[in-house]
C-alpha cells in the first residue's frame, strides 16, 4: 500500500469511507470551479525540486488575475510568489472554468484555488508529521518546506515525491493562520516587468520557425463583403504564398507581415457591398427601442400602492453601439500538425472556443487545443475568437507552418460585436414623505453575449461552405442577467418592478462589453434618483442613504462622499458641477461609489474634470492595488464611453471605421485628480471588481453635468455638442 | 538589404525598402516593444524615437532612415536593470494590459530628454497622440512625474494646481 | 509738394477724429435668448474666437498676435470686462466699431480687424452679435500694446486708408437672385470675411477688389481662388461646399487644413442654413471655372523611375491610408487627385500638410492625418511631392521644392 492510503486510513476512515461514496456528492459544496474539477492536481503540482505549478482556467486579461491567484496560492502554502508557476486556459493542461468574463475569477478560480491550496497544505502538514514522527499541528510551513519542533524539516518537493494530488479536494478546509501573508498586500504584478522592457508578452510577440503571416479578407464591417477580387494577380505579389478560400471565407498567406498587408489592400481594392437589409435609418437606440421584443421578468417586489397625489416621475435615457476598441487588434497563431491543430488565442474562453472551433474544422475536440495567451485588454468578446477561427482556416491550408493572423484597425472596429445600444424607460412616484413610493424600470436592448460555443457563432462560421448557422441570441437569466443586469436597484424599493425587452434581432453584431447592461441600467437609475432627489427637494447623497439599508452599500456611499467632501462642494459656481453614482454590481460583487466635480467651459463646451473620488468595496482584497488599477481604469474608460462614444452608421454599414471616426478620451481630457478609496472588511469573500466602475462613473458624471448647467441630458454620449447645446439654452 | 541602425546596432536587413519599421523591428530584429495598434499614425503603440523624437514607426519606411538613430524601448534596460522610465512605470503599477506601454515609455521619453521640468499641461499634451483604452491614463501620468524626478527634473504645476 | 501731403495728411487726420461715445453706466442687461442664439451663430461665422483668443487662453479675451507687413497686432478682449474688455460698450459703439473701425474712445482700430468687411453687416445680425458677445463671460485680460513699424503706428494715418479701401455699410440687395444668395453673399462680403484670406492686398495691405477671390497667401498657406480661376479638378457645387464648410471634408475634393480647418470647424457650429446660403452665393462665384464645365476624372499617371524612391516613400509613409484599398478610400475619402493643393501653382499646402498634418478638435470625430515633420526629411518630402504632382496631375513639377519645406519649416519655428 502507498504512503497516501496509510496515512489516510490511520487519520481518518470515514474519509475513505467518504471517498468512495459517490464522486457528485464530493464535489457538492465545493467553492468556485472546485466543484466541477475536484480533484486536487488539476489545480496543483508539486515538482521534485519543489516548484509548484498552479492551473487556472482563466486568463490574464491585464486585470492582473494572474498575481492575484499566485498571491492566493503562495499565501495558503507558505511559500515566495517566485515559488509558484502559473498556467492559465490551456484546454490541455488547466480546468474548465468557462469565461473569464462577469468579473468571476477571483469568485470561480480565486476561491478554488485558495481552497485547493489549504487542501494540499493539509496533506503537506500531515504527511510532514507522519514522516517526521510528530503532530500535524507542531509542523510549521515556511518557505517551502515543512519544519518539525525537533528542528528537521522537509521540503516541499521531498513530500510531495511521495504524495499524490490525485485526490478530490475536501470543502471548507481552514484557512492558513498566522505567518506573514501575501494576501491583502500589494504584491508587484509578474506580467508588468517584461512590459515595460520590450519581453514578448502578448500572442502578437509569438514567433515561430517557419512562421507565415495572414490576413483575412472581409468586407469594412459586419453585413458588408468585398466584391469580386482578382486573387489570381494577388498571388503573384512578392512574398505571396497563397490565398486560402472556403465558401466565402477568404485569407491570404505571405512570408513576411508587409507583404500580406500589401496584398490585403490589393484584394480590398475592388470595393465592397451589402447583400442583405440596410442598416435601420434612424438611430441604433430608436430602432432597438421599435423593434419586437420578448418581455422577461427583471425584478418584482410587491407593496402598497403609491398614494394617488403622488408626485409623478417619468425619464428616459439612452445609450448608443459602443465599441470594445482594443488598442491591439485581435490576433492568433494556429499550427496544424498530427491531424489536430493548437491555436494560441487571447480569447477569454478557450474551452467553448475549442468546442466551437472543433465543430468548424471538423475534428474531434480532443485534437483541437487553444491555449491562452494574452492580447491587449479585450473588454469582453471582442475579435479574439473569430481571429482564432480565422487562423485555424488559415493554417489548415499549409499544415505544419505556424500562421499569424492578426486583424487590421478597421477590421477590428468594423466586425467586433458591439455593446448593445440600450433605452431605460423609468418612472417612479414620490409621497409626500419625499420618498419613492413605487419604481417601474423597462430596459430594452439585443443580446449582451453571442460568445461562440458552437460554429455558427464564429463569423468564419457563416463563411465556410456549408456555412453554420447562427444560433439565436438567448437572454441571460438573472441574477447575472445581460441587458438587465443591475436593472434591479439595490435600494430598498417596495411597489418597485423591472421589465427586460429582450429584442432577439440584431440589425448589428453586439455581444459582452465590459459590464453588459449594467453600465445603462445603472446610468439610468443613478440619474433618476437625482431626478427624483431634486422633486423631492433632498440632497442627492443623503435622497440614496434614505433608501438604502444594505450596511455595506451605505459604508462605500458615505465614504465616498466624505473623501469627496460632498456636504462642502462647490455649488452654483459658473459651470461648476458635482455629481454621484453608486452601484453594486450584479448587486453581487462589488460595491463601488462615483463623485465628481466637473466644469463646463460655457463657450466650447469642453469639460475638465479637477476631481474625482470612488470608494469600493470588494470584500477580501487580495491585492488592493489590483483593485485601485481596475476601477480607476473603469472610471476613465467609462467617461469615455459616456462623454464621447457612439458607433456611427449609415444605411451600408458601420461609419466608425478607424480612432479617426470613433474618437475616445485622450490625455488632455482625462481627470486632474482621480482617487480610490477601497474598503477591506475582513474575511468576507472576495468580489469581482474589474466591471463595478462603470456604472457609477456615467451616472456621476450626468449628475455632475446637470448641477453645472441645470440641463438634464439623458442620451448618451454626453459630448461637447450636447453640452453646448445645453449650455446655449441655459 | 537594407541598413538600419536601432538601439547603437547596426543591423543589415532584408526586407523591402518600402517596408515601414515597425515590422522589420518586430519580424527581422525580434523586438518586441513596437506594437501593432492601427497602422495609420493614430494609436502610437508603434511609437520609437528617430534621432531623439518620438515618431509613429508603422509610417517610416526603412528606406527613409539612413543613417538616422532608432531607440526602441528595449535601450532602456532590462526587468533586472531597468531604466529610470520602465522602473518608474513598475514603481506606479502603471499598466493594465500594457499593450500602449511602450509606446507611451518611448513617447515620455522623447519629452524627459528634452525637458526634463515639462508643466503638467505640457506632459498632459505631448502623450496626447497615444492612445490607452484601459485607463489607465492616471498612473501613465504618475510614472513620468516619478520618472521627471528621478532624472533630476520633475512636472510643475501638477493637478492640483490647475484647480 | 511737401505742402500737398501735408495736406493729405491735415485732411486725413480732420477724417480721422471721431469722437468717443460715452460709456454705458452698467453691464449690458438681460438678452432675448434668440438674439443670442443668432449672434452665437453669427459669431462662428465670422470665427470671432479665432483671432480674439490667444494660444492657451480664455475664448474672446484676445492677446493673440497677428503679425502683418506693417508690425504685430494684438487681437484685443472683447469679453463684456468693463475695464480690460468692451463690457462698457453700447450697442452704437460696437456698431461702430464694426462698420468703421473705430473704438469707444474713437480711435481707430487696425484693418487687421476685418472691419471693411464687417461693415456689409446688417444692423439685425449687429444686433443679434452684439446680444452674444455681451453676454460671454466678462474675462480680466488686458491687451498687450501693438508692435507697429514705423510709421503705422501713428493711427490716425488708418484715417487715409479707410479713405482708400473702406466702402462703408451693407451692400444692396440684387433682385435678379434669390433670397439665399442675398443671404450668402452678405455673409461672404461680411462676417466671414472671406476676402481677408482669399482676396490679393496691395502694398498698403489693401484688398485688391478688381482681383476679388483671386486666392492669396496666409501663414505660409494658400488660400485659393474662389472664382473662375478656381484650379479646383472637381466641380464646387453647392452640396460640396456645404459639406466641406460644415464638416471640414469634401468628398469630391480634400480636407480643410491649415487656417482653413479652423475656420470650418467654427462653421459646423453655425446655423445650417447660414452655411447653405453662404455655399450658394460661393458656388456661383466659381460657376465659370473649369472644374464646373469638365467631366470629373481621377488623373493618374504611370510616373517613371526618376520617382522610384519617392514612390517606395509613399509605399511605406502615405500608402496606407491614400491608396485605393486603404480603409479611408472605402470609405469614400476624396483621391489625392482631386484634392486641389496638388494642382496649386506653389506647392506649399502640399508641404504643409505633409509635415504637420491634420488633428480634430479634441474628442470631435474628423480627417486626421499624422504629421510627418519628424519621420521624414525635407529632401524626402520633397520627393514625395514631386512624385505625387507628377503622378495625380497633368500640371508641371514644382521648382524648388526642397528650399520650400525648409522655409516652411523655418517660419513654423522647427
Amino acid at each position: 500500500m502507498s504512503a497516501l492510503s496509510r496515512r489516510r486510513l490511520l487519520a481518518s476512515g470515514a474519509l475513505v469511507v467518504a471517498f468512495s461514496l459517490s464522486r457528485r456528492a464530493m464535489s457538492q459544496g465545493l467553492p468556485g470551479s472546485l466543484g466541477k474539477s475536484p480533484l486536487l492536481e488539476s489545480w496543483i503540482r508539486i515538482d521534485a525540486d519543489g516548484r509548484i505549478t498552479v492551473f487556472t482556467g482563466k486568463a490574464e486579461l491585464g486585470q492582473g488575475i494572474k498575481t492575484a491567484l499566485i498571491q492566493i496560492a503562495a499565501d495558503e502554502l507558505a511559500v515566495p510568489p517566485d515559488h509558484i508557476s502559473l498556467v492559465t486556459a490551456d484546454t490541455a493542461r488547466t480546468p474548465d472554468e468557462g469565461v473569464t468574463a462577469g468579473s468571476r475569477s477571483l469568485s470561480d478560480s480565486g476561491r478554488a484555488i485558495l481552497n485547493a491550496a489549504a487542501n494540499v497544505r493539509i496533506l503537506l502538514t500531515e504527511s510532514a508529521a507522519w514522516r517526521m514522527l510528530t503532530e500535524p499541528d507542531k509542523i510549521e510551513l515556511r518557505d517551502g518546506a515543512a519544519h518539525a519542533p525537533n528542528g528537521e524539516n522537509l521540503t516541499y518537493g521531498e513530500l510531495a515525491a511521495v504524495l499524490s494530488l490525485h485526490v478530490e479536494a475536501k470543502p471548507d478546509m481552514p484557512r492558513r493562520t498566522g505567518g506573514s501573508r501575501l494576501i491583502g498586500i500589494d504584491l508587484p504584478r509578474v506580467d508588468i516587468p517584461a512590459k515595460v522592457t520590450g519581453g514578448a508578452a502578448y500572442v502578437q510577440d509569438m514567433r515561430r520557425p517557419g512562421l507565415l503571416h495572414a490576413r483575412v479578407v472581409r468586407g469594412p464591417s459586419d453585413g458588408t463583403r468585398l466584391k469580386a477580387a482578382d486573387f489570381h494577380t494577388v498571388t503573384q505579389m512578392p512574398g505571396v504564398v497563397r490565398v486560402v478560400r472556403d465558401g466565402s471565407f477568404t485569407a491570404v498567406l505571405a512570408e513576411t507581415e508587409w507583404a500580406v498587408i500589401k496584398a490585403l489592400r490589393r484584394l480590398q481594392a475592388a470595393g465592397w457591398e451589402r447583400p442583405g437589409a440596410p442598416l435601420p435609418a434612424e438611430d441604433m437606440a430608436e430602432a432597438i427601442r421599435r423593434l419586437p421584443a420578448r418581455d422577461v421578468a427583471i425584478f418584482d417586489t410587491p407593496g402598497p400602492p403609491a398614494p394617488s397625489d403622488g408626485k409623478v416621475l417619468k425619464a428616459r435615457y439612452s445609450r448608443p453601439c459602443l465599441l470594445h476598441g482594443s488598442i491591439g487588434p485581435s490576433c492568433a497563431v494556429a499550427l496544424w500538425e498530427n491531424e489536430g491543430v493548437t491555436v494560441w488565442t487571447h480569447s477569454q474562453g478557450v474551452y467553448p472556443l475549442r468546442k466551437a472551433l472543433a465543430e468548424l474544422l471538423r475534428l474531434p475536440a480532443d485534437r483541437v487545443r487553444c491555449i491562452h495567451v494574452e492580447g491587449a485588454g479585450c473588454y469582453g468578446h471582442n475579435g479574439a475568437d473569430d481571429v482564432a477561427a480565422d487562423a485555424a482556416l488559415a493554417a489548415r491550408a499549409v499544415p505544419g507552418r505556424p500562421v499569424r493572423l492578426q486583424w487590421t484597425r478597421e477590421q477590428e472596429h468594423g466586425w467586433e460585436p458591439m455593446g448593445s445600444a440600450m433605452v431605460v424607460e423609468l418612472q417612479a412616484t414620490l409621497g409626500a414623505d419625499g420618498r419613492i413610493a413605487e419604481w417601474r424600470h423597462d430596459v430594452w436592448s439585443n443580446t449582451h453575449s453571442t460568445r461562440p460555443v458552437s460554429a455558427g457563432g464564429l463569423l468564419a462560421g457563416r463563411e465556410v461552405d456549408p456555412p453554420f448557422a447562427q444560433p439565436a441570441p438567448r437572454p441571460i437569466p438573472m441574477p447575472e442577467g445581460g441587458g438587465q443586469r443591475n436593472g434591479s436597484p439595490l435600494y430598498a424599493l417596495a411597489n418597485a418592478k423591472g421589465v427586460y425587452h429582450f429584442v432577439e434581432q440584431m440589425p448589428v453584431r453586439v455581444s459582452a462589453l465590459r459590464s453588459l447592461g449594467a453600465h445603462m441600467n445603472v446610468f439610468a437609475i443613478e440619474c433618476f434618483m437625482d431626478e427624483l432627489a431634486k422633486a423631492a427637494g433632498v440632497d442627492p447623497v443623503a435622497f440614496r442613504l434614505a433608501h438604502m439599508t444594505d450596511i455595506r452599500a451605505r459604508d462605500v456611499i458615505e465614504t465616498a462622499a466624505n473623501r469627496f467632501s460632498w456636504a462642502t462642494r462647490p455649488r452654483s459656481a459658473a459651470g461648476r458641477g458635482c455629481g454621484f453614482g453608486f452601484a453594486r454590481y450584479k448587486n453581487l460583487a462589488a460595491y463601488c461609489a462615483v463623485a465628481m466635480e466637473i466644469a463646463i467651459d460655457r463657450d466650447s463646451g469642453e469639460v475638465r474634470l479637477p476631481r474625482v473620488v470612488a470608494a469600493v468595496d470588494s470584500g477580501e482584497a487580495v491585492s488592493p492595488d489590483g483593485i485601485r488599477n481596475q476601477i480607476e481604469g473603469a472610471i476613465v474608460q467609462s467617461l469615455s464611453w459616456t462623454m464621447h462614444e457612439a458607433v456611427t452608421f449609415d444605411t451600408l454599414h458601420r461609419a466608425s471605421f478607424d480612432w479617426s471616426a470613433y474618437p475616445i478620451l485622450r490625455f488632455d481630457g482625462v481627470p486632474d485628480r482621480l482617487e480610490v478609496h477601497i474598503l477591506d472588511p475582513a474575511r468576507e469573500p472576495f468580489l469581482g471588481t474589474g466591471e463595478a466602475g462603470q456604472g457609477p462613473a456615467a451616472a456621476a458624471f450626468a449628475n455632475a453635468v446637470t448641477d453645472a448647467l441645470g440641463v438634464r441630458i439623458r442620451d448618451m454620449p454626453l459630448s461637447p455638442e450636447k453640452l453646448r447645446g445645453a449650455v446655449r439654452k441655459t | 538589404m537594407i541598413t538600419l541602425t536601432v538601439n547603437g546596432t547596426t543591423h543589415q536587413v532584408q526586407a523591402e525598402p518600402d517596408t515601414p519599421l515597425l515590422y522589420v523591428l518586430r519580424n527581422d530584429l525580434a523586438l518586441n516593444g513596437a506594437k501593432f495598434g492601427c497602422g495609420l499614425g493614430q494609436c502610437g503603440a508603434c511609437t520609437v524615437m528617430v534621432d531623439d523624437k518620438p515618431v509613429f514607426s508603422c509610417l517610416l519606411p526603412i528606406a527613409a532612415l539612413s543613417d538616422r538613430k532608432v531607440r526602441t524601448i528595449e535601450s532602456l534596460g532590462t526587468p533586472d536593470k531597468p531604466g529610470a522610465l520602465p522602473a518608474a512605470f513598475e514603481a506606479e503599477q502603471a499598466a493594465q494590459c500594457g499593450y500602449c506601454i511602450a509606446g507611451m515609455i518611448m513617447r515620455a521619453q522623447a519629452l524627459l530628454e528634452r525637458n526634463n521640468r515639462p508643466t503638467e499641461a505640457e506632459l498632459r499634451a505631448h502623450l496626447a497622440p497615444n492612445l490607452c483604452r484601459c485607463g489607465t491614463h492616471m498612473r501613465i501620468l504618475r510614472a513620468v512625474r516619478r520618472a521627471a524626478a528621478a532624472m533630476g527634473g520633475g512636472v510643475r504645476d501638477a493637478a492640483e494646481a490647475r484647480l | 509738394m511737401a505742402v500737398g501731403l501735408l495736406a493729405v495728411a491735415a485732411a486725413g487726420v480732420a477724417v480721422g477724429l471721431h469722437p468717443p461715445i460715452a460709456p454705458l453706466s452698467a453691464l449690458p442687461r438681460a438678452f432675448d435668448p434668440g438674439l443670442v442664439a443668432q449672434g452665437e451663430s453669427l459669431a462662428h461665422i465670422g470665427n470671432c474666437v479665432g483671432c480674439h483668443t490667444a494660444d492657451g487662453g480664455r475664448p474672446f479675451a484676445g492677446g493673440r498676435a497677428l503679425s502683418t507687413p506693417f508690425g504685430t497686432v494684438f487681437a484685443t478682449n472683447i469679453t463684456p470686462h468693463p475695464e480690460t474688455g468692451i463690457g462698457l460698450w453700447s450697442r452704437e459703439a460696437f456698431g461702430r466699431a464694426m462698420r468703421e473701425g473705430v473704438d469707444r474712445n474713437g480711435d481707430h482700430l487696425y484693418p487687421a480687424f476685418p472691419y471693411d468687411h464687417f461693415t456689409r453687416a446688417s444692423d439685425g445680425d449687429l444686433d443679434a452679435l452684439y446680444a452674444f458677445i455681451m453676454t460671454r463671460s466678462p474675462m480680466q485680460a488686458a491687451t498687450p500694446a501693438n508692435q507697429m513699424e514705423e510709421p503705422f503706428g501713428f493711427r490716425p494715418l488708418i484715417a487715409l486708408w479707410n479713405l482708400l479701401y473702406l466702402e462703408k455699410g451693407p451692400l444692396p440687395e440684387d433682385q435678379s437672385k434669390p433670397a439665399e444668395w442675398n443671404r450668402g453673399r452678405e455673409l461672404v462680403e461680411g462676417l466671414a470675411h472671406c476676402g481677408s484670406c482669399h482676396t490679393p492686398r496691395n502694398a498698403l495691405g489693401g484688398q485688391q477688389r478688381d482681383r476679388a477671390f483671386d486666392g492669396a497667401w496666409i501663414e505660409g498657406w494658400y488660400a485659393p481662388p474662389l472664382n473662375a480661376k478656381s484650379r479646383a479638378v472637381q466641380p464646387w457645387t453647392v452640396d460640396e461646399l456645404f459639406a466641406y464648410l460644415r464638416s471640414g471634408l469634401s468628398k469630391t475634393h480634400a480636407a480643410a487644413a491649415g487656417p482653413m480647418g479652423r475656420v470650418t470647424r467654427a462653421l459646423a457650429q453655425a446655423r445650417e442654413d447660414e452655411v447653405r446660403a453662404m455655399s450658394v452665393y460661393l458656388a456661383s462665384l466659381m460657376a465659370d471655372a473649369p472644374a464646373a464645365r469638365a467631366a470629373p476624372h481621377a488623373k493618374e499617371n504611370a510616373v517613371d523611375s526618376t520617382h522610384a524612391e519617392a514612390a517606395a516613400l509613399f509605399a511605406g509613409a502615405c500608402a496606407v491610408c491614400h491608396e485605393s484599398g486603404a480603409p479611408m478610400m472605402l470609405e469614400g475619402r476624396p483621391p489625392l487627385a482631386w484634392g486641389t493643393p496638388l494642382h496649386e501653382s506653389a506647392s506649399h499646402n502640399t508641404i504643409q500638410v505633409v509635415l504637420h498634418g491634420l488633428r480634430p478638435p479634441a474628442g470631435r470625430s474628423g480627417p486626421t492625418m499624422p504629421a510627418f515633420a519628424d519621420t521624414l526629411s525635407d529632401r524626402q518630402i520633397a520627393d514625395i511631392v514631386a512624385y505625387l504632382r507628377a503622378r495625380y496631375t497633368d500640371k508641371p513639377p514644382w521648382p524648388d521644392l526642397a528650399q520650400s519645406v525648409a522655409q516652411i519649416r523655418r517660419e513654423r519655428g522647427e
